[in-house]
């Protein structure tokens, strides 16, 4: 007896690997992200040409030339302290708006807000303690490595020329580091910060002739209190990274203009 | 015009054996064909001399109305060494060499660019512009030891970057910074110190007046002592052998404000006097 047999379904056709990435990459999309001659395009190997297209064809083409001297890339020239300071400042930026979420600058009697979401933000917050550790931590570490990568560049004598107005921007940049620093210091609104924002706010009122305005201003009113932490809140949060972020721009175009890293000795 | 122009192998021949490069010789063999042929055609060639025009101080005039050849090949505003008195014409003069220079090319003194543009006129070099030596940016590219971006320098900056993280995410795990009492302006605490950075100021207000500590010191020698750093320091070399004062100097600096920096904030406690902190404990917040 002839069995009888279901006939059997047309397997359906599974892409090799190859096919799956040529699908992948071979379309308007794709294409329009990655530039010609992106190694996400043509793939890449290990050649001198592709090394060259890999620093061309990306994001860090702004910071970066295809080349750069060899004396740099030891660790004990820079010790890498330039880049670790805006890395710092990046990773202070994404731990700080994550922050932002979760406070209010507001004080005052009966509408103590700040105070209360520090509060929160230690004990119910997901994840809230150790981001803003990570903030605070970032933020002293970022103080210690912007001096530390002055007297590395000052002891490389690196600003000679043509790099004197580079220095420059340095020192503003240090400033505006230390200010960022600062102004951040105030905003937990306890004992710690309103204490140790006032000795550094009585130092300001030492300015000659105008001492007495320049705290004003800065206090916004003739002592701290809730105006003092909301005037600084927006310029921790806002003024400042906005000034810094132009001057980091100055700074890292200097350098390649420049001439790149200084040296050797 | 555009046509490829004969070598004259003669002339190339003895300018390769004079040792002139095969570019200047290819040149000059192909402008001595160019030669042979104007003087076959009875043009005359080579730089024209102040005997050549009919009257030699308007110069202008000659080169318009005298010699259509020259006009027509010429435009309006070429440059021409051999006419020494260009720059003196008066504005008649000027105009009258205009007018009859467009009069040559046939189109009765208006000046038509459409028609002119190709239609068998021979374009001309204009001088637009003289540029001094110094208005060019000179790039001198010296040969030097580089190697790739990527993925030399990315690779390790990758790995900075990551250690970086990998050393905060450990502190950020400690119980550091716990949250004080709620800010109060009536009680203040004792020690009040600032942050860690402005500490070295607050030990200098213990030494000087406020004003000196406070303002002049930290702004005065701090800031624009840094900032004028380059300009004060004319010693091109950057060999430190050769810079002895200026790092001494710094070093000085910055030793002193580190100090300055340890003392305020570790051997300071109430009322900011001194402490040791190993007998007395640590009167030191971050």
């Amino acid at each position: 007896m002839a069995r009888f047999r279901l006939p059997t379904p047309p397997r359906p056709h599974v892409p090799s690997p190859d096919e799956m990435k040529k699908r992948t990459q071979d379309n308007v999309v794709w294409k329009s992200i990655f530039r010609p001659g992106s190694i996400y395009r043509k793939g890449y190997r290990d050649t001198s040409r592709d090394r060259a297209l890999a620093a061309m064809n990306n994001v860090l083409y702004h910071l970066h030339p295809v080349k750069v001297k060899r004396h740099g890339l030891k660790l004990t020239y820079t010790y890498c302290l330039g880049g670790l300071s805006f890395f710092l400042f990046i990773l202070l930026t994404v731990t700080g708006i994550f922050l932002m979420f979760f406070y209010r600058p507001v004080a005052g009697a009966s509408t103590e807000l700040a105070y209360a979401d520090m509060q929160a933000l230690t004990r119910v917050v997901t994840f809230g303690d150790f981001v803003r550790n990570m903030h605070r931590w970032g933020a002293h570490l970022m103080v210690f490595t912007v001096f530390l990568h002055m007297a590395r560049v000052f002891y490389h004598g690196a600003y000679k020329p043509p790099r004197e107005f580079n220095w420059v921007v340095g020192v503003i940049l240090l400033l505006l580091t230390l200010l960022l620093a600062f102004s951040g210091y105030l905003l937990p609104w306890d004992q710690l910060a309103m204490w140790a924002f006032a000795v550094g706010m009585s130092m300001a009122g030492f300015t000659p002739v105008f001492g007495q305005q320049v705290s004003f201003v800065l206090q916004g009113g003739v002592e701290i209190g809730p105006e003092t932490l909301l005037r600084w809140y927006v310029l921790h949060v806002l003024a400042l990274p906005f000034i810094t972020t132009i001057f980091l721009a100055v700074h890292f175009w200097r350098i390649r203009k420049d001439g790149g890293i200084s040296g050797p000795l | 015009m555009a046509e490829d122009v004969q070598m004259d192998q003669k002339v190339y021949d003895e300018l390769i054996a004079q040792g002139k490069s095969e570019r200047i010789a290819r040149a000059k063999a192909k402008a001595a064909t160019v030669r042979a042929k104007k003087e076959a055609a009875g043009e005359k060639v080579g730089p024209r001399e102040a005997g050549d025009t009919p009257a030699a101080a308007p110069a202008a005039a000659a080169s318009a109305g005298g010699a259509p050849a020259a006009a027509a090949g010429g435009g309006v505003a070429t440059t021409d060494r051999s006419a020494p008195v260009t720059g003196g014409m008066s504005p008649e003069e000027r105009q009258k060499r205009v007018a009859a220079a467009l009069a040559a090319r046939g189109n009765g003194g208006a000046p038509a660019a459409t028609e002119t543009k190709y239609a068998g006129q021979a374009h001309t070099h204009r001088l637009l512009a003289m540029v001094p030596p110094t208005g060019i940016q000179q790039i001198r590219a010296k040969q030097e030891d580089k190697v790739y971006t990527w993925p030399h320098l990315l690779g390790a900056e990758f790995i900075a970057l990551l250690a970086c993280t990998a050393l905060l995410t450990i502190l950020s795990l400690l119980p550091a910074f716990p949250l004080r009492e709620l800010a109060n302006p009536n009680i203040t605490p004792n020690p009040s110190k600032a942050p860690w950075y402005f500490l070295g100021l607050q030990e200098l207000l213990r030494y000087f007046h406020p004003m000196i500590a406070g303002v002049t010191i930290p702004g005065i020698v701090g800031l624009l002592g840094l900032m004028t750093i380059p300009f004060l320091d004319k010693n091109p070399s950057v060999r430190p052998e050769n810079r002895k004062t200026a790092i001494t100097l710094m070093t000085f600096f910055l030793v002193g404000s580190g100090m300055m920096t340890m003392v305020g904030s570790f051997f300071r406690g109430p009322g900011f006097n001194w402490v040791w902190p190993w007998i007395d404990g640590l009167f030191f917040e971050l």
